[in-house]
C-alpha cells in the first residue's frame, strides 16, 4: 500500500528523517510511535505531500506521488490540531470538504455518533477544543479512504468520545482499510495496533507487533518495553 | 481554486472586523460627502485617507488571516487539490472581501449623493479602482511575509514595516535625496523611484485625474511632463496592474516550496 524508500528530511540544522525506508501493506492499524521530536509527524506529512523531503521516494498504491495531488483522494487526513475558520458553521465546514473532494459523502451516522447534532449550526469558533476535535473526526471518516492517516486522534477528547473513536477505528479496520495512527497513549496502541513502527533520531528502530517488541525487550507492557528502548538498554 | 475562495470570502464577510471597516467608510464617505459642500475638496481628502488606509488594513488583514489559519491550511493541503490554488484561492477570498468592503462602504455614499449623475462619477470610480489595488498589492505582499515567517512576532512586524516604510519613510527619504543631490539631474531616478513604491503611484494616478497640479508636487510634475496626464494614468496604472501580479508569482513560488 504504502512504499517509503531512503526518506531523508532537513529542517534547518536538525536532520528529522534520516533515511527512513519502510513498506506497509494493504488492511490493518500501523501504530508510528517514538518520543517526541523523532520525525512522526514529518513522515506523515511526508506521505501527504506537505513537506518536501531532500532525498528519497514514497509509492502509494504503487505510484510515486512526490509532487503530485491526484492520490490524495484516496487518503484521509485527522490533524494533530483542530483549528477551523471562525465564522463558518460546522455544517457549512462539512459542505466545504465534501464540495473540495467532490465525491459522496454522507456524515449523518458520524454526527449522530458524536452526538454534534446540535452543533451543526453553530460557529465553528464558538466550539471546545474537544467538540472541535471531534469534528474533525467527522471530516475524516465521513469519505470512504482506503488509507487513513490519524495524527494524535485523541487530543481533547472525553472518555465517551474516546470510545467512539475506538470503535469507529475498529470498524474502519473491519472493512479491510489501512490507518497510520501516531499517539502517546499506549492503551490505545496496545488495544489497536496490529503493527508498531518506532522512530528514533530519525530513523527507524523497530518495526514488527506489540508482542514482538515484547519478546526483544522482555517486557511485559508495552509501555516498559518502549521505556526500555528510551533508556538505551536494549 | 474558486471552491477555497468561495468559503474564505464567506467567513471573512462574516467577521467582526469586516462589519467596523465597512462602517467606517460607510461613516467617512457619508461625513465628507454631505458636511462638506465642495466635491473636489471631498475626493482629495477621501484619496489621502484611501491611499494609507487600505494597504494599511490589507497588511493587517492578509497577515493575520494567514497566521491564524495555519491549522486550517494544513487540513486543505491534505485534500486533493492543487497547491497553488489552495493559496491563491485563500489570497483573494481576503483581498475580494476588503475590496468589497471599500467599494460598498463608499458606494452607497456616492449613490445617496447623486454622483452618479454627476461628472465626477470617473474620479470616483478611480478612487475605489485605485483603492482596490492597494488592498490586492498589500494583502499580497504581507502573505508573502507569513509564508516565509514562521514566527508571528517577526512576521506581523516585518509587514508593518513594509506598510511604514512605503507609506511614511520611503518619501522622506526621497525628499532627502532630492535635497541633497540637488546639482545633478533627477528626473529620471524621480521617475523610476516613483515607480518602486505603489502608494505613491496611486497618489500621483488619482491627481493626474483630477487635474489638480497644485497638489501633483515634484513627482507628479515630473510624471506629468514627462507621459503627459493620458500617457502617465496609462503607465501609472499598468505599474500597478505589475505591482499585484509579481507579489502573486511570488507568493505562490514561495507556497510550492514551503514545508507546512
Amino acid at each position: 500500500m504504502i512504499e517509503i524508500k531512503n526518506l531523508h528530511k532537513r529542517f534547518g540544522k536538525l536532520q528529522v528523517l534520516d533515511g527512513v525506508s519502510f513498506q506497509v501493506e494493504p488492511g490493518g492499524i500501523i501504530a508510528v510511535l517514538g518520543p517526541n521530536g523523532s520525525g512522526k509527524t514529518t513522515i506523515l506529512k511526508t506521505i501527504l505531500g506537505m513537506v518536501h523531503p531532500q532525498m528519497g521516494e514514497i509509492y502509494f498504491q504503487g505510484n510515486a506521488v512526490l509532487d503530485k495531488w491526484e492520490y490524495r483522494n484516496d487518503i484521509g487526513y485527522l490533524p494533530q490540531i483542530a483549528r477551523f475558520p471562525d465564522n463558518l458553521t460546522v455544517q457549512e465546514l462539512i459542505n466545504m470538504i465534501k464540495n473540495i473532494r467532490d465525491v459522496e459523502a454522507d456524515e449523518t451516522e458520524l454526527v449522530n455518533r458524536f452526538d454534534l447534532k446540535l452543533s451543526l449550526n453553530k460557529k465553528l469558533g464558538n466550539l471546545s477544543g474537544g467538540t472541535r476535535q471531534k469534528v474533525n473526526i467527522v471530516l475524516t471518516f465521513m469519505f470512504d479512504c482506503p488509507l487513513l492517516i490519524l495524527d494524535e486522534p485523541t487530543a481533547g477528547l472525553d472518555p465517551v468520545a474516546l470510545i467512539q473513536l475506538k470503535e469507529l477505528i475498529q470498524e474502519e479496520k473491519q472493512k479491510g482499510k489501512t490507518l497510520l495512527i501516531t499517539t502517546h497513549i499506549m492503551s490505545l496502541v496496545e488495544d489497536l495496533s496490529d503493527q508498531i513502527i518506532f522512530l528514533l533520531e530519525g530513523k527507524i528502530y523497530f518495526q514488527g507487533s506489540v508482542e514482538e517488541l515484547q519478546e526483544q525487550t522482555q517486557q511485559t507492557d508495552l509501555e516498559h518495553s518502549i521505556a526500555k528502548i528510551l533508556q538505551g538498554d536494549v | 481554486m474558486f471552491k477555497i475562495l468561495k468559503y474564505t470570502f464567506a467567513d471573512l464577510i462574516r467577521s467582526r472586523w469586516s462589519y467596523v471597516y465597512l462602517g467606517f467608510y460607510l461613516l467617512l464617505g457619508f461625513v465628507l460627502l454631505f458636511l462638506n459642500n465642495d466635491l473636489s475638496k471631498a475626493i482629495i481628502t477621501l484619496m489621502n485617507v484611501i491611499v494609507v488606509l487600505t494597504p494599511m488594513i490589507g497588511t493587517i488583514f492578509g497577515i493575520m488571516y494567514f497566521y491564524s489559519a495555519r491549522e486550517f491550511t494544513e487540513l486543505l493541503l491534505a485534500q486533493p487539490i492543487k497547491r497553488s490554488h489552495i493559496f491563491l484561492g485563500q489570497y483573494l477570498g481576503i483581498a475580494l472581501s476588503l475590496a468589497f468592503s471599500l467599494v460598498i462602504g463608499l458606494g452607497i455614499p456616492f449613490l445617496v449623493y447623486g454622483v452618479a449623475q454627476s461628472a465626477e462619477i470617473w474620479d470616483f470610480g478611480l478612487l475605489l479602482v485605485v483603492g482596490a489595488f492597494l488592498t490586492f498589492i498589500f494583502v499580497a505582499l504581507s502573505v508573502n511575509i507569513s509564508l516565509r515567517n514562521e514566527n508571528k512576532v517577526k512576521g506581523f512586524g516585518y509587514a508593518i514595516l513594509v506598510w511604514l516604510f512605503l507609506a511614511v519613510i520611503y518619501d522622506g527619504l526621497f525628499l532627502v535625496s532630492l535635497v541633497m543631490f540637488d546639482d545633478y539631474p533627477l528626473d529620471k531616478f524621480t521617475l523610476v523611484a516613483s515607480m518602486f513604491n505603489p502608494i505613491d503611484l496611486s497618489r500621483i494616478l488619482i491627481l493626474l485625474k483630477l487635474d489638480i497640479s497644485a497638489l501633483l508636487g515634484y513627482t507628479g510634475a515630473l510624471f506629468q511632463s514627462f507621459f503627459g496626464s493620458g500617457l502617465g494614468m496609462i503607465v501609472s496604472l499598468s505599474t500597478l496592474l505589475l505591482w499585484s501580479l509579481i507579489p502573486v508569482g511570488l507568493l505562490i513560488r514561495t507556497a510550492r516550496k514551503r514545508d507546512f
